[in-house]
Order: C-alpha cells, then structure tokens, then sequence
C-alpha cells in the first residue's frame, strides 16, 4: 500500500484523483473502471472535507491505495467529525426537479461505484473510510 | 477548468473545458447564476471538452435547470456529454432531469 497525507482542502482534489488514478491503472483496471475509481474517491474526500472538517481549517486527510490481489483497496483516514455515511439518506432518483435533494448524491455514487464502502469511527478519534473495488 | 459564454440568438452556450470538482464547481455555478441573473434561462451546456465531472458539478447543473425551469421560462440543456461522465449522470438520475444532444449546434438549434 503507498500512502500519502494531503491538507483536507478542495485544490488536492486533482492529485487525490491521480494517486488512486495511476493505482488503479497500474493494477491493470480498465479505463472505465479507472475513472469511477477516482469519482469514487473523489466523493469521498470531498465528503471528508466538506462536513469532517468543517470549520476546521487545518486538516490532514490520509489516503492509502493498494492491490490486494485483482482487488484495490481505498483507505481514507481523517481526524475530523465523525459521520456515518450509512445513515445519510440515498436520494431519491425519481423524484421531481423541484423536489431532488441535493445532498447524499456523493455517497450514493460511492456506494454505486465500488464493490465495498465501510466507514468505521475510531477510538483514537480517526475515522477510517475503506473502499475496495474487484476487477471484472 | 475553464468556461465560455457563447451567445446565440436564442440561448447562450456556456462551454466548461476541463474537470469540475469540488474546488472548481462554484466557478460553474457561478457562471450559470450570472447567466440567469442576466435573464438568460435557455442555456446549452457544452461538454465536448469536458474531462471529468463529480456530483459537485451535477448539484450546480440541478441549481441552475431548477431556476431555468421556473416559470417556464427556459431550461439547461446539455451537449456532447462524454461517456464517462454520461455513465456518471445517468447513475445520479439526472439524465432524466436534462435534454441531451449529440452537437452542441443541434441543442443550439432546439431554442
């Protein structure tokens, strides 16, 4: 697994995406697969940074990828509020323009986008978010 | 990411290059308010340059076809939608919520 640590701020989006990116492309995943990847990733430390560390200007986000296998595994750590993102509500797809919610669309498309999404709040205040996705 | 504002004669053609994330979105919606705020409501989208988009993009297209679509006085139609990110708006259901045209000067057409 590599890992690297980012300040939890929206201008690392792009490398964030590029980590997991050369990853994931590295561990043979199509083209496809490449991109929902780093969407998948994408939303979740936007999620990390946008309610996590909300008024928190100075946080670390940490980002571990690796192959296990014909699988990569996704690991988010960040010391921020914790929030468990089963208990956000999905969106409901079919409803109305006027009545679309516009939040929980990240973790849905998280959830849609890889095979596994666990989110664990730790005893030494980390919150850990791993996903995995298996190549087809 | 970049934008351009193009106008035609019955629409204006708002053109994103580039990816929309979380840090580039406002700038998206930003140049979608101004559109509106001008009394522009019929809006074409043009995504042929467009690399990539997360939800954060799809929530400032959904703000904006919400305004265009008040009082039926316009609507944000999208153009050239490359495939992954095509793959991506039809996961969220927003496929639904927007007109698409292959060409840009197609949906230009449809105004």
């Amino acid at each position: 697994m590599k890992s690297v640590q980012f300040a939890a701020k929206f201008e690392y989006l792009d490398e964030i995406r590029d980590f997991v990116g050369d990853v994931a492309r590295a561990g043979g995943f199509s083209d496809k697969d490449v991109y929902n990847i780093q969407l998948a990733t994408d939303e979740a430390a936007s999620n990390i940074i946008e309610h996590a560390y909300e008024n928190q200007p100075n946080g670390i986000l940490e980002l571990s990828c690796g192959m296990r296998g014909d699988t990569i595994i996704i690991i988010l750590i960040d010391h921020g509020e914790s929030f468990d993102p089963s208990e956000i509500p999905l969106p409901d797809l079919k409803a109305d323009l006027s009545d679309r919610k516009i939040g929980g669309l990240g973790i849905f498309l998280m959830r849609k986008l890889m095979d596994d999404v666990h989110y664990e709040p730790k005893a030494d205040k980390s919150n850990v978010l791993t996903m995995t996705k298996r190549k087809r | 990411m970049d934008i351009t504002v193009q106008e035609f004669k019955h629409c204006d053609m708002i053109a994103i290059k580039g990816r929309v994330d979380s840090a580039t979105a406002p700038q998206l919606a930003q140049a979608l308010e101004t559109a509106n705020d001008g009394g522009k409501y019929k809006l074409v989208v043009n995504m042929s340059e467009l690399e990539y988009m997360s939800s954060a993009g799809f929530r400032a297209l959904l703000a904006a076809q919400r305004n265009s679509k008040r009082y039926n006085r316009g609507e944000v139609v999208l153009a050239s939608v490359p495939e992954r990110i095509r793959e991506a708006l039809e996961l969220a259901g927003f496929t639904e919520l927007f007109k698409t045209f292959d060409d840009p000067l197609q949906a230009v057409g449809h105004f």
